[in-house]
């Protein structure tokens, strides 16, 4: 990826902990954490509208101000991030179709799945229950690219209802009237869904399992040490190295501030969406 | 004030005639030699003195002591007296009175509500116990927290009335015509609202509510509750049904239209619960936000019609300028929106019905999957991670 090539610094940082490599463009990261601070104030805000009558849900409700400041902030986040949709779907396309960039939408390097992926998810399965070896992983694994694609389609789809209720009587103007009903089971369940997901599966399958607990940092810092980039994604550090781009790839070690700020900063998210999974489970049992 | 000193004389002359004796009656003056004597009491404690210009000053005060004390014929009179007798005069009121709810009369005798027998002024002066605005303070002295009310089992109404739009028009504004207690329940031939007699009967309460309110309940009686009602299904509801007898707030008040849905849905279960489900109702249930659409809005309140009513709000020619009140914009398609859909009837409403379903289906399966996966994940590679640790000497982490 030449941008990746663009960024790699040319003065190596040889400290006791080996040499770090780029895996995050900054665009990257900046989508990233405009990703999952909309997310959690959208979750936040729309969680007690989906559950309206649960105890929490009126309690944080006029903690804040009521109804119309909990519509006001779930507008403002979806704004926000659909504007950040809007922008990460333009660098696509310019990468893509105007640049002409290779591996966009093709191959080892592409978010699109491909046979591997359906190799990858089976050996994956057999490995986890000792039928087989671990499969090596290429640059984006297939629960990655699962999680990009659910939160893509997650974004039209919420988006698209979520606009429809907000612009009702224009909406109305070209869909039919049920649809206006639908729109709103279709936001709830697939904002649930992405909920549930993000804040259970993600959380575990990105940071919390072993290999990254407790948090992978590398879509903080955007850079990861060359044992973890070996051990997670080898084919991709094979491929690297026969090619020669490895060294293109180097990156610096992240400042110390920097790591412990964003430590922080990911601890809290995680914090607010686990709080935020329990009230759901909780609206559904108690 | 005039009537009053006519019916007065005519009173007095009648009392003179019939109870006057040969030995003639003791003159209030001699009376008042002792009893005028302010810290005059009798051998229980009770005081027995008489403020003489009160008396002369109010409604009584131009009878004489023996007028009522008619067992008092000459001085020294005997220790004990019988007790006056009101009914003499005010027969009407007694025989009101003997067949109300408060005929126990030995707990509520006439002064219980008119006050001191010396000091007794007519109900348009303001000195009056049963002056308007002191009414409701009347009955409070047992009908509230800390009286008789949880002596009887009743319900302590004086709190709940007094911060009522009446109460407040009452207590706050000091409006003559502000419903008070005796506007509803009458005065002395107050019945219980199980008796059908009663202005408080739910059949009457239309008509009882309608003395002042006489618009509204033309309104009611042309709307399917009323005319339920009238057909004799108490089911329906009455005035006091939705509005509550007592603690009656302003209709536009926040505090009312949040308490007003489920009201309406303690009879239209079906109904609240299909509201429950949509926006109107999420944001309604939030607080803060009092202008989202509640039952009334939309059917009407008084006049509720059913949507085959060409008059009704809820008739499909009128959805767009009902729904058009909130919803700026709102068009013939807009209006198709349906209010009370049932994502789960197949029959009523099989768009969404499926799209429900298919939505439930993403979720459930989706979100299966990845659970087992991430937990046949998290199992292995902690597997691998201790046994790891383990071949490299480690403590186990």
């Amino acid at each position: 990826m030449p941008d990746l090539e663009q960024e790699a610094s040319e003065t190596l940082h040889h400290g006791g902990k080996g040499r770090f490599f780029m895996r995050f463009t900054r665009e990257q990261r900046a989508l990233h954490a405009v990703l999952f601070t909309t997310f959690l104030g959208l979750a936040a805000t729309g969680l007690p509208m989906r559950f309206s009558q649960s105890f929490w849900a009126r309690r944080f409700a006029s903690a804040v101000g009521g109804f119309g400041a909990i519509i006001f902030f779930h507008k403002l986040f979806a704004v926000a991030l659909t504007l950040a949709f809007l922008v990460h779907l333009k660098a696509i396309l310019q990468r893509g179709v105007v640049n002409r960039e290779k591996g966009i939408f093709w191959g080892v390097t592409s978010m699109v799945a491909n046979w591997k992926d359906v190799k990858d998810l089976v050996g994956h399965l057999r490995w986890m229950v000792g039928l087989g070896p671990k499969p090596q992983f290429e640059r984006y694994a297939y629960w990655e690219k699962f999680d990009y694609w659910a939160v893509f389609w997650g974004m039209i789809v919420i988006g698209f209802s979520g606009y429809a209720m907000w612009f009702a009587p224009f909406f109305a103007r070209f869909l039919p009237g049920w649809a206006l009903n639908a729109v709103l089971v279709i936001h709830s369940e697939e904002g649930l869904l992405a909920i549930l997901f993000i804040f259970s599966i993600h959380f575990v399958n990105t940071h919390l399992r072993p290999d990254s607990f407790p948090m992978d940092m590398v879509v903080f810092t955007g850079v990861e040490s060359e044992e973890e980039f070996k051990h997670k994604r080898s084919q991709e550090y094979e491929r690297l190295a026969r090619e020669g781009k490895l060294e293109a790839r180097v990156a610096e070690a992240p400042a110390l501030w920097f790591t412990n700020f964003s430590k922080v900063v990911g601890f809290i998210a995680i914090f607010i969406g686990l709080t935020l999974l329990v009230l759901t489970l909780s609206a559904y049992f108690i | 004030m005039k009537t009053v000193s006519s019916i007065t004389l005519v009173l007095v002359a009648a009392a003179l005639l019939f109870h006057a004796g040969p030995a003639a009656a003791q003159k209030s003056a001699e009376c008042l030699a002792c009893h005028a004597d302010a810290s005059m009491q009798d051998a229980a404690g009770h005081s027995i003195s008489v403020d003489e210009s009160k008396f002369h000053s109010s409604i009584h005060g131009s009878l004489e002591c023996a007028n009522c004390h008619t067992s008092i014929k000459s001085y020294p009179h005997p220790d004990k007296v019988t007790p006056v007798k009101c009914d003499t005069c005010h027969a009407d009121e007694a025989a009101g009175l003997a067949g109300s709810v408060h005929s126990a009369s030995a707990d509520h005798p006439c002064t219980s509500c008119h006050g001191d027998a010396h000091a007794i002024f007519p109900k348009t002066d303001a000195r009056s116990a049963v002056y308007p605005l002191n009414v409701p303070h009347t009955c409070g002295n047992c009908h509230s927290n800390e009286g008789m009310a949880q002596k009887h089992g009743l319900a302590s109404v004086y709190p709940s009335y007094i911060d009522s739009i009446h109460g407040f028009a009452l207590s706050k504004e000091g409006l003559l015509v502000a419903a008070n207690c005796q506007s509803c329940h009458g005065s002395h031939k107050i019945l219980s609202k199980r008796n059908p007699q009663s202005a408080t009967y739910k059949t009457n309460v239309p008509q009882t509510c309608g003395t002042c309110h006489a618009g509204i309940t033309t309104n009611y009686a042309n709307g399917v509750h009323g005319k339920a009602v009238a057909a004799g299904k108490l089911d329906a509801p009455v005035c006091s049904d939705c509005h509550t007898a007592h603690a009656i707030l302003q209709p536009t008040e926040s505090a009312f239209r949040t308490q007003s849905t489920p009201i309406c849905g303690s009879c239209h279960k079906e109904k609240f619960s299909t509201y429950r489900d949509t926006f109107h109702s999420q944001l309604g249930a939030l607080g803060g936000y009092v202008e989202t659409a509640r039952c009334w809005d939309c059917h009407g309140a008084h006049d509720v019609l059913p949507a085959s009513d060409p008059r009704s709000p809820i008739a499909p020619a009128n959805l767009v300028k009902t729904c058009g009140r909130c919803h700026v914009g709102a068009n013939e398609s807009f209006v198709q929106y349906q209010p009370h859909a049932n994502a789960h009837n197949r029959k009523l409403n099989p768009a969404l019905y499926f799209i429900r379903l298919f939505m439930n289906l993403l979720l459930g399966s989706v979100l299966t999957f990845f659970m087992i996966h991430t937990i046949l994940w998290l199992i292995r590679s902690r597997y691998d991670q201790v046994k790891r640790k383990s071949a490299e000497g480690e403590k186990n982490a």
